[in-house]
């Protein structure tokens, strides 16, 4: 087992190398050289902060050193400071020579996209179990069509357009549920109950799109599992030896075919984080994809570089969780790991 | 094609994208009125027999500028699928063929693209670039080709050793002509299936990408900016918003069922026997 987890660590190295390069490149797609398009883009960046950018990025030098000397911060997880936000550390706080500390941008944003993913990860998984499992049992009869065309609204429905609407229902018509933001005014003074209890009304709706929207993939992918697994010969066996239905379907089938929604959720964590741009500028939380894409509009290079590889780098990690719990569920797969 | 018809879902997908496109082919036929013509006189009105969608803040036609989106809608899902399949059928093509070396260094530089957070890298690179609808296309057709290159090398990879392809081998084929002939032909279904769902993926990119504003920019008119605007106005003119919504909710709908469908029938492991 170790020394699988040892492999797999150090598969990730070629990866992280990768991701550097594609976003080394994305940084040189602008036209001419960032500092004269950031002029022209955002005209507040006066020619100071254009000079800084020059020097954060070295680019007087060749190329190849730039990206050597881009590497090299990114090897000590420097991602400097905004050029929008007074000069706020990209990633982690910084303590300047009178101990006062600035947190970092990133450092901020992450916990909250990561509440709100983990939040719809949790629906998903209670909406889309039952769903794919029953789609399996009635393949083809009404209760099957039914819950697949609801599934598929769920992921065709625009998240922002649904987002509009929901905003507008709940919101502005009958104020039942806050439309932005994570905090009501007011809520420092709250008690922790009552703080919790904010927090999480503001939370309702972005958490809802975002699982809505992640519905169709796990559900449909539970019902082939189901479907693919109810076909094996171990099922015709375990019928075969006069087990009752639902211990056939609960105990052998379902247990097997749930195995692969450990890679599935591995595999869909940059999706989430990418989705999370959209959900968030609509409500204004200030997690991950608002950050974004705020940097984005400012042209804010840092942030954007910052952003782009953090994100990256916990996809991979996640991925490494999944293959390790992979291999802790299924046995078939920990003694191929061990030989 | 006739289990396909035989699932009703699969069959409204199959309707809801003949519709479409037939509509955005016919557009110019249909459309009543010029798209970027503003009317001043006829500022946000709501739906009636002379603006079936009502007309927007600059008294243009909804439904005119609806029709004219569609074509928007669809060229940015066949351009950015087409493109995306065409790269992943090379590269899974290469990669489940030749195998060894060539085959590690394509499915390492998939497994890059795929943990880079899709929706970032192409608010990115159009954040670098300018937001035009070429633009848009080729980047969502450079970030969306890695499934479909795993898809065809698993394919590939599970021919090669066939009796078929090792005879054609046999009896002297080219590896263009195994590739082309032999092993392609025999991939097509899934390849087709992961298309056609691409494309709806595409279409929800696209719309995302122009309600935030770095999508088609105006007077041009896509769903998603048609949307963006009425988004000013959704307490007094509902119907900017809930037609481009809806269009773009049937579309993806469609493309799905029928992608879905489509798979359902062609995958013996999950059809019913």
């Amino acid at each position: 087992m170790l020394k699988y987890l040892l492999k797999r660590f150090f598969w990730m190295i070629p990866l992280i190398i990768g991701i550097s390069l594609i976003s080394f490149f994305i940084m040189h797609l602008a036209p001419g050289d960032i500092t004269t398009s950031e002029a022209s883009f955002n005209p507040k960046a006066s020619e100071e902060s254009r000079q800084k950018l020059r020097e954060l990025y070295s680019l007087d030098k060749p190329v190849i050193v730039q990206y050597g000397l881009w590497v090299k911060r990114m090897a000590t997880l420097d991602f400097g400071t905004s050029f929008a936000s007074h000069q706020r550390p990209v990633f982690w706080e910084t303590k300047d020579k009178d101990g006062n500390i600035t947190l970092g941008m990133i450092q901020e944003a992450l916990p909250i996209t990561l509440l709100i993913n983990v939040l719809s990860l949790i629906l998903i998984i209670a909406v889309a179990l039952p769903l794919g499992v029953i789609s399996a049992l009635k393949q083809n009869q009404l209760a099957d069509r039914g819950i697949t065309l609801f599934v598929f609204i769920g992921f065709a429905i625009p998240g922002f357009w649904l987002a509009l609407i929901l905003m507008y229902w709940t919101g502005v018509q009958h104020a039942w549920l806050p439309i932005s933001g994570l905090e009501s005014m007011g809520h420092e003074h709250l008690t922790w109950f009552y703080r919790t209890i904010d927090t999480l009304k503001h939370l309702v709706l972005p958490v809802f799109i975002s699982g809505l929207t992640g519905l169709a993939g796990i559900s449909l992918f539970v019902r082939n599992g189901m479907l693919e697994v109810l076909h094996q010969d171990y099922i015709t066996t375990a019928r075969a030896k006069g087990l009752k239905e639902n211990r056939v379907i609960y105990g052998h089938a379902l247990r097997n075919a749930l195995l692969p929604l450990i890679t599935i959720f591995g595999l869909s964590i940059p999706g989430l984080i990418g989705g999370s741009v959209i959900a968030e500028s609509i409500f204004a939380i200030p997690g991950m994809g608002k950050l974004f894409y705020d940097a984005v509009l400012m042209r804010d290079f840092p942030v954007i570089m910052g952003i782009l590889t953090i994100g990256s780098v916990l996809t991979l990690i996640g991925n490494l969780l999944a293959d390790l719990s992979y291999a802790w569920a299924d046995p078939r797969v920990r003694r191929g790991v061990m030989q | 094609m006739n289990k396909v018809l035989h699932n009703p879902l699969a069959l409204i997908g199959f309707v809801i994208i003949a519709g479409i496109l037939f509509m955005a082919l016919i557009a110019p036929l249909i459309a009543p009125y010029d798209p970027d013509a503003i009317n001043v006189k006829a500022i946000l009105l709501s739906p009636s027999a002379n603006h079936l969608m009502g007309t927007d803040g600059l008294g243009r036609d909804v439904f005119t500028r609806m029709l004219y989106g569609s074509r928007i809608s669809l060229m940015v899902g066949f351009v950015a699928v087409g493109i995306a399949t065409a790269i992943g059928i090379i590269l899974g093509a290469i990669a489940g063929f030749y195998r060894g070396w060539v085959d590690t260094v394509i499915m390492r530089v998939v497994d890059v693209m795929l943990s880079i957070p899709t929706f970032f890298l192409i608010l990115a690179v159009i954040a670098f670039l300018t937001p035009s609808i070429w633009n848009i296309m080729i980047v969502i057709g450079l970030t969306s080709w890695m499934g479909v290159t795993r898809l065809v090398r698993a394919e590939f990879l599970s021919l090669r050793n066939r009796e078929f392809v090792l005879a054609a081998q046999a009896l002297g084929a080219k590896d263009a002509r195994l590739i082309f002939t032999h092993l392609l032909p025999n991939s097509l279904t899934p390849i087709i299936v992961s298309s056609i769902l691409g494309i709806a993926s595409a279409v929800l990119v696209e719309s995302g990408l122009s309600f935030l504003g770095l999508g088609v920019q105006a007077p041009q008119a896509s769903w998603g900016n048609i949307l963006t605007d009425g988004k000013e106005y959704i307490q007094f003119a509902w119907w900017l918003s809930l037609f481009p919504g809806l269009a773009i909710l049937i579309t993806v709908l469609g493309y799905n069922l029928l992608g879905d469908g489509l798979r359902d029938a062609y995958n013996p492991r999950t059809s019913q026997h």
